[in-house]
């Protein structure tokens, strides 16, 4: 299961667009991704996730640096990406205004399928993910959810060793997201896909991916299984203080606590170490704080402050080194 | 407790493969309509020992895979243009209404009839394709097919072809009411079955260049409804009553050749010579803008 059969070994970087000042896009990446593996790339906005995405799939030339995809050299060759991988963009323009069942053909013809073949993939996914009753129905007139699935859907006619999916499920209410990732396990379980996700959605990243790489301005920040990852802010938790008012300042061991606390409205958020926490929980539950205190819970680190700590320029919260 | 979890999920999909696999069978048994190479356990991508390159999924060719983008681009037309196609119609006659008051019959009412006619393929052609591909370009929707192993050739052609066949029934109806209007023969309205594929590539080809050329969408629009003005001005006045730079102009236009070609027909012994001349031009221009549409696609799709 170790085998390391993808490398992207890499220094990229990439010139922003004339007029504006230089921005690295992406700066000296190195990722390697494991067969069969659901990989994640997760970053604030800006990050470089992007354009990273649009360099494997041999949409953009990175100006330095290699991509090699399943044993095929994607900057050399980046027509071949195109035959080994599936990318499922943030946009449908280019299907919008085809039906459900044609753009799922169409595009398993694209993908170099006959007629039949087009057809009898076309209608198994249509009824793998639930879209055959509006099978018929443009693209246009579905809600985002519904076009975000039909979309995935095209991404999935005509099979692929490697899925490249960027966002898939925004938008989608939980029935639909269900058969994403239904969908997505059975072709890892079956023929061992491999699976590339840009997501914003850290609590479906927890769920789904079997490692995570976070990207920051370009840079690869961290890289490891989501649970890794919360191992490295393990020893904190999180402590949320909810004021009725304002926080009873004139407590002393409260009006210590304000430097360390994030502060949004009447409400406090702290990262401490178990014992601190303890501490601030009993100062807080008891004495004159309690008087000026709404809610408070305690929660162990999940990949949301992960998120938050190794955020780099976009953080809101407090840096782990 | 994690790992816990994982390894029921890791049961889980198996069963689930097995089930499905067996399902698949069965349809396979019944319906057959699933190819060999659909059914799951294809030995080669599961065999996870060989470190070997994967083997490449196939390339789409060229006429099967313009078919189906010309299929895609056509069923477009019931959502989208429709309203759009008889505008382009309505437009054109009303043109050769209002030329009623100022030409006399003859020659200037052929070259009206022609122009206006030819005009709904300059319009849908060149300013409707310059449209959609400055949309798609900017909105990142070539994406999609350049993702897609697809010769570029393919996305233009196919969707050059559909918007031409877009022209079909305005051309018609627009030629039949001016043939009406001025009384000019019907007989030889078969020319059109030439002159609106090749006036159609050649404008088409134009049109996909301006999109995919243009660096923002607003100006492909902006070339797209002067290319079509320019039909317009230069294709449905009688040309011998312009200025010399003007006429000038007009011969640069690859429409005028068809408006010419079409024209010609209409006369007593047309001279078939200059007709086939004249839509060889259009050919010529077309073979050459569908070639410069391809490179900018190609360019356009990859930066």
């Amino acid at each position: 299961m170790r085998g390391l059969s993808k490398t992207y070994p890499a220094v990229r970087g990439r010139r922003g667009a004339p007029g504006t000042p230089q921005v690295r896009a992406t700066d000296g990446v190195e990722l390697e991704v494991r067969r069969g593996e659901v990989f994640g790339l997760l970053g604030p906005n800006g990050a470089g996730k992007s354009t990273l995405v649009r360099q494997l799939t041999g949409l953009l030339r990175p100006d330095s640096g290699s991509v090699e995809i399943l044993g095929h050299d994607i900057v050399r060759h980046p027509e071949r990406a195109a035959r080994i991988l599936a990318y499922l963009g943030q946009e449908s323009s280019a299907l919008d205004e085809l039906t459900v069942s044609l753009a799922a053909e169409t595009t398993g013809r694209l993908r170099g399928l006959d007629v039949r073949r087009a057809r009898a993939e076309r209608d198994a996914v249509l009824e793998e993910l639930g879209l055959t009753p509006i099978a018929g129905r443009p693209l246009k007139k579905l809600s985002g959810g519904q076009r975000r699935l039909a979309c995935f859907a095209a991404a999935l006619v005509g099979r692929r060793s490697l899925l490249v999916l960027d966002e898939p499920t925004t938008g989608m209410d939980p029935v639909a997201r269900r058969a994403v990732w239904a969908a997505v396990d059975r072709r890892r379980a079956e023929h061992g896909t491999t699976v590339l996700l840009v997501t914003h959605n850290v609590i479906e990243a927890e769920t789904v991916l079997d490692r995570v790489a976070v990207l920051d301005q370009g840079r690869v920040i961290a890289c490891d299984t989501p649970a890794g990852l919360k191992e490295q802010v393990a020893d904190e938790v999180r402590v949320e203080l909810v004021w009725r008012e304002r926080a009873p300042l004139e407590v002393p061991e409260v009006a210590v606590l304000r430097e360390r606390a994030l502060e949004s409205g009447r409400r406090w958020t702290l990262r401490l170490a178990p014992e601190e926490a303890r501490a601030v929980v009993a100062t807080v539950t008891g004495g004159a704080a309690f008087a000026a205190l709404d809610d408070f819970t305690l929660a162990t680190p999940s990949l949301e402050d992960v998120y938050l700590a190794l955020g780099g320029a976009a953080r809101q919260g407090l840096v782990k080194a | 407790m994690h790992a816990g979890r994982r390894d029921i999920a890791v049961h889980a999909r198996h069963r689930d493969s097995a089930v499905h696999a067996r399902r698949r069978e069965e349809e396979q048994l019944v319906v057959s309509v699933v190819p060999a190479g659909v059914l799951p356990g294809g030995a080669r991508a599961v065999e996870e020992t060989a470190p070997g390159p994967a083997e490449l999924g196939p390339p789409a060719r060229l006429w099967p895979s313009l078919v189906a983008v010309y299929r895609a681009q056509l069923s477009r037309a019931r959502v989208a243009r429709i309203p759009l196609l008889f505008v382009a119609t309505f437009q054109s006659v009303g043109i050769a209404v209002m030329m009623r008051g100022v030409v006399d019959t003859g020659g200037e009412a052929q070259s009206v009839v022609a122009g206006s006619s030819v005009l709904v393929v300059a319009y849908v052609a060149l300013n409707l394709l310059s449209q959609y591909f400055g949309q798609l370009r900017a909105s990142g929707g070539l994406d999609h097919y350049a993702t897609l192993p697809v010769p570029p050739a393919a996305v233009v052609l196919g969707a050059a072809a559909a918007y031409a066949s877009f022209t079909v029934p305005g051309t018609l109806v627009t030629a039949v009411f001016g043939c009406v209007l001025f009384g000019l023969p019907l007989s030889n309205l078969w020319i059109l079955v030439a002159v609106v594929p090749l006036a159609g590539a050649a404008l088409a080809g134009l049109g996909a260049a301006c999109g995919l050329l243009a660096p923002r969408p607003e100006l492909a629009t902006l070339l797209g409804q002067l290319g079509m003005s320019a039909a317009l001005l230069l294709g449905v006045l009688p040309a011998d009553r312009m200025p010399e730079i003007v006429r000038l102009a007009r011969d640069l236009l690859p429409s005028t050749y068809g408006v010419e070609a079409y024209a010609r027909t209409f006369g007593a012994h047309p001279d078939w010579a200059v007709v086939l001349a004249d839509l060889g031009v259009c050919a010529g221009v077309g073979v050459v803008s569908l070639a410069v549409a391809t490179w900018a696609y190609r360019r356009a799709a990859v930066r």
